[in-house]
């Protein structure tokens, strides 16, 4: 052992002797504590609630939130009906669309069922108002009356379009459910009997198809989206870092050893999560996947460096001391660094972010813990083999590229900084994506429901509460009139499909009124006739089909909600800057306060809102593990200079990015932080080496990077193909955001090797030389001069 | 031969069980019967307990709360005119005075016991009045909470009914009666009624939407003994479980034989009221 050990590694060698001496004492200890915190797992509950992306802070959650208190909740399963025969308008498909609006009543949690045939068509004769069911007993409809109901239906700005096309190709059911969220069972209780429902019904008008959409298949899709990673991703995870392990480490004892200490660190991250009553989403639910990859880096440092000194005729006691010794402080500080990123997750504005972070830092300490006491305890006893040293070195590809960087430092240094400069001038280029449908792939029935659906029917509806002014406001002829040309200015938007407000249903009464004369098809003139309109509406209409979610009890607000077709977000936004521009130059009083809210909003800028609240959580990730850095490195410039190469590769992935695929949803906002987490780690192992080789080896700079080459190049390989297939591997989650996530870290993992490879030593190479003394004692700057002359 | 024997004894128990089992049940079918005429006593008690009030007229004000907590209020007053026999449903008017916007609208209405009750509106603004035709018995009443059947008398024939059981409600003994509406177009399954035992008035009633579920209560509270016996509740508080809606009714001083006749609750009268 050299005689230069810091205090540090004697705390190391006293650890890994102490560790080997009293193993089983650890074993055991190990393996009772885990399961201890793993039982936690028993409370782990899957979210089954979009609202649950975003905290309670958000403000379009909140005004979504007033909103629905105002109104009513909008959790809703909409039914898409589309008749083989390419028209609804026939005996069959009525009588259906009659049957299932009727059954519908019975779905669980159910509060309204709108359906052409339940509408509440009205008309008059002589001073009768009539007030029916639009179709009522279908079988028996003529081909005459089938007709009228087309022709009723498809003028009725309430339905067209809506719930029925206006080409009569397809038609819809809309069932309105308010859950009393007191269990986690309502909405899977209340998708089962959906199911349950379009099966019977699609089995006894087998010439039909059925789509069903809403926020309650949304909601339970992300809960079958994370069950379905959870059985396919992390199984084949595991099996793809046995072989790498078994490849690379290439000992069964070594694998057996790894795998075990990553599925503890696994089942104690997600026995925390329990504890802390955690409701998984598909984005916590890649925490074990995550866990499993940055796990494995700790065990390959120490059981690589193990081998490496075996094969050089050490015992398997001395070479496994030695490999805690130098590993160390590495591996901690690779960890701290992680465990920082993955807990500036807290400052996102998305509590599965938080989550995530938190299982992660949790299961990467939990991994390094048992790395410097589990792992040697159990290697100590377990057989080790090792060829004896053969004649060729394998280090001798890492010293070529350390002569080959070496001798082209410049060349590398201006290359790979304009690539890196021109990249990252690509980043404004990258655009928001949201659109919630598409969070799924087509795995996902809900997915493949929607995209048949959206062919018909608008899917994202945008809502405001039209303030009027004061109670009773609504009935004002002034407000009615705004109301009416707000909604015939969002008809003519680009990408709206349908706009429901009660201006239409005034403009119907009033005919009705008299004598359903068209020429009376437009707005009451005063607001007592307005109000005894209404009030006659309301007399009127039958259980569960009231204009209460319609109007705000003291009318002084009524509800518009706009339908949109699969937008993306960008187009989104467009049509809510308009809208908002409207209001400002159109609204007067009270009015110009309505602003849009809906779900669709909330997604439209939860992207901005997390990269908002992200940016805090990264800058002080970055300065917390600079910080680490100084320390551990025991050199402010050293550790200042390492946030270039740990910074670099991430912007670089986001320029990639926007170059190769341009669009990314609100993921984007995690993955500096977490992704500097990582990339630190590569740097922290390579500067670790090169200080040792400048401090301890008493080599020059070119000596102590080919050193660091020599002595962590391996390691620094298999880690980042571990860690690439690791998080590109959540490419092939069911979620979108958990594969942007990972695709972007793997790039920004793949740089940073490139970067610490080809960059960092160039870096190093630059200058004067002045960046580190040869001794963290004596800052003596010809200390080092002489050293570099030798 | 062998089988036969086997055969017959299969029979036998068959048998055997058949009439074990319609031994067992038929106390069972007695108890149902029995339950029913019971719950149909116990409301008749209590629906009777009204008969000879003749007619009545009274002021409201009616409070909504949605679920954020707003409110609003609407005044109304009533008038009822005694059904004549058990066959036909009370006949009333009902004016609203506030919003301003629809004060002098009224409402007539003749409650039938299973078809639509017949309805008219005044509508002052336009001067005329709109025979109301729809199906429809359990719509909400203006934005309210309560449907029109909710709070006007009800008629014992629009339910069958069945007994529970005993409970105790506020410290009082309360009978509870379950009743199924008989009419078409209900929002209702079922209703749970509690009867207190004493005076046999109507203290509270659970509402079961068409899939069953839990949706309004009503409490009554604030009873009243007026002469002749008649009891009226002063508050009625309804609770819409599902939405965390609500709305009380809040009544003034009962009037009682005001000297209302058939005559005024024709469609007539409607433009004169005020």
């Amino acid at each position: 052992m050299p005689k230069t050990m810091t205090a540090m590694d004697e705390f190391a060698v006293r650890l890994a002797n102490g560790v080997i001496k009293k193993r089983w004492l650890v074993i055991l200890a190990t393996i009772l504590l885990t399961f201890g915190i793993a039982s936690g797992m028993q409370y782990l509950g899957f979210s089954n609630n979009y609202r649950d992306f975003f905290s309670e802070a958000n403000p379009e959650l909140q005004a979504f939130e007033e909103f629905q208190g105002t109104y009513t909740k909008n959790d809703n399963f909409f039914f898409t009906i589309v008749p083989n025969s390419g028209d609804v308008f026939n005996n069959e498909t009525l009588a259906l669309v009659e049957e299932m609006t009727e059954k519908a009543w019975q779905i669980p949690y159910s509060l309204r069922v709108d359906s052409i045939s339940n509408f509440q068509h009205t008309w008059s004769e002589e001073d009768d108002l009539i007030v029916e069911n639009l179709v009522e007993g279908a079988v028996d409809l003529s081909q005459e009356d089938l007709e009228k109901k087309r022709a009723i239906a498809i003028a009725e700005p309430l339905l067209r379009d809506q719930l029925v096309t206006e080409d009569s190709r397809a038609i819809a059911i809309n069932v309105v459910v308010q859950y009393p969220e007191k269990s986690m069972n309502e909405v899977p209780e209340a998708v089962a009997h959906v199911r349950q429902l379009r099966s019977e019904i699609m089995a006894k008008y087998p010439e039909h198809k059925i789509a069903i959409t809403g926020v309650s298949m949304l909601n339970t899709s992300f809960q079958e989206a994370g069950f379905g990673d959870v059985s396919t991703i992390i199984p084949i995870m595991y099996l793809i870092l046995i072989v790498l392990m078994a490849v690379t480490v290439r000992s069964i004892s070594g694998t057996v050893v790894t795998v075990a200490m990553i599925l503890f660190a696994s089942l104690i991250g997600m026995g925390v999560a329990g504890f802390g009553g955690v409701a998984l989403t598909p984005i916590s639910l890649s925490a074990p996947t995550i866990i499993l990859t940055l796990a494995i880096a700790d065990a390959v440092h120490i059981l690589l460096t193990m081998r490496q000194h075996m094969r050089e005729g050490e015992s398997k006691h001395d070479a496994l001391v030695e490999a805690l010794r130098v590993n160390f402080m590495p591996v901690m500080v690779t960890s701290l660094t992680t465990a920082i990123g993955f807990l500036a997750l807290n400052f996102s504005d998305a509590p599965p972010f938080w989550h995530l972070g938190n299982i992660s830092a949790v299961g990467v300490v939990a991994a390094w813990l048992m790395s410097v006491t589990f792992l040697p305890a159990m290697m100590s006893f377990l057989p080790v083999k090792v060829a004896a040293k053969k004649g060729t070195s394998d280090s001798n590809f890492m010293g070529n590229l350390a002569e080959f960087v070496v001798a082209h430092n410049k060349k590398l240094f201006y290359g790979i900084g304009a690539f890196a400069i021109a990249m990252i001038a690509m980043i404004p280029q990258i655009e928001f994506n949201d659109q919630w449908t598409e969070y799924f792939d087509q795995r996902i029935e809900f997915r493949r429901d929607a995209d048949y659906a959206n062919e018909f029917f608008g899917f994202y509806p945008i809502e405001f509460s039209v303030l009027a002014e004061g109670e009773q406001g609504v009935n004002d002829p002034a407000y009615l009139a705004k109301l009416d040309a707000f909604n015939q200015w969002a008809k003519k938007q680009p990408n709206v499909t349908h706009v429901y407000s009660i201006s239409d249903i005034m403009k119907r009464l009033n005919k009705n009124m008299h004598s359903d004369d068209a020429s009376w098809y437009k707005l009451p003139e005063n607001r007592e006739l307005a109000s005894q309109y209404l009030l006659l509406y309301e007399i009127s209409l039958p259980y569960g089909l009231d204009l209460n979610d319609r109007i705000n009890i003291d009318k002084s607000a009524s509800r518009m909600t706009v339908t949109l077709s699969n937008v993306s977000t960008t187009e989104t936004k467009e049509f809510l800057d308009n809208a908002r521009a409207w209001i400002t130059e159109n609204a007067e009083g009270t009015m110009k306060a309505t602003v849009p809210t809906s779900a669709q909003v909330m997604f439209t800028y939860v992207a901005e809102r997390n990269v908002e609240s992200m940016i805090a959580g990264n800058v002080i990730a970055i300065l917390a593990i600079a910080v680490v850095m100084i320390f551990a490195l025991k050199s402010f410039k050293i550790g200042t200079l390492s946030i270039i190469p740990n910074g670099l590769p991430i912007l670089v992935a986001f320029g990639t990015w926007a170059l190769l695929v341009g669009t990314v949803g609100f993921s984007v906002a995690s993955v500096a932080s977490v992704s500097l987490g990582i990339v630190v780690d590569d740097t922290v192992h390579f500067l670790s080496k090169y200080i040792r080789g400048i401090r301890e080896k008493g080599y020059d700079r070119a000596g102590a990077i080919k050193y660091a080459f020599e002595m962590v190049g391996n390691a620094l390989v298999i880690n980042t193909v571990i860690l690439v297939i690791g998080f590109a591997y959540l490419a092939t989650s069911n979620f979108k955001i958990n594969a942007d996530m990972g695709l972007l870290t793997a790039l920004a993992i793949a740089f940073a090797l490139i970067f610490d490879f080809l960059f960092l030593p160039a870096l190093l190479m630059r200058g004067s030389g002045k960046l580190i003394a040869a001794k963290p004692a004596e800052t003596n700057d010809s200390n080092v001069e002489k050293k570099n002359a030798a | 031969m062998q089988l036969n024997l086997l055969n017959k004894t299969i029979s036998a128990s068959i048998l055997g069980a058949v009439l074990a089992t319609s031994v067992a049940f038929a106390p069972l079918q007695a108890d149902e019967a029995a339950d029913k005429q019971k719950g149909f006593d116990i409301a008749a008690r209590s629906d009777r307990s009204d008969n000879g009030f003749t007619s009545s007229e009274v002021e409201a004000i009616m409070t909504l709360v949605n679920a954020a907590g707003r409110e609003t209020t609407r005044e109304l007053s009533f008038k009822t005119l005694e059904r004549e026999n058990e066959d036909v449903g009370d006949k009333g008017l009902t004016v609203f005075s506030t919003p301003r916007d629809v004060k002098g609208t009224a409402l007539l209405s003749h409650a039938k016991i299973l078809e639509p009750d017949n309805q008219w509106l005044y509508l002052p603004a336009l001067k005329r009045v709109k025979r109301i035709s729809s199906a429809n018995k359990s719509g909400p009443f203006v934005g309210s909470e309560f449907a029109f059947e909710d709070f006007t008398s009800t008629e014992l024939n629009k339910y069958e009914y069945k007994y529970v059981g005993e409970e105790t409600l506020d410290g009082m003994k309360v009978d509870v009666v379950e009743r199924f509406p008989r009419y078409k177009n209900s929002g209702y399954t079922r209703q749970v009624s509690y009867i207190d035992q004493d005076v046999y008035q109507v203290r509270k009633i659970d509402f079961y939407d068409r899939k069953n579920a839990l949706l309004k209560t009503l409490n009554f509270s604030d009873y009243k003994e007026y002469d002749g016996g008649v009891w009226r509740a002063h508050t009625l508080a309804m609770t819409n479980h599902q939405t965390n809606k609500s709305t009380t009714l809040s009544y003034g001083e009962y009037k009682f034989k005001t000297g209302l006749a058939d005559k005024d609750f024709v469609k007539g009268v409607l433009k004169r009221v005020r």
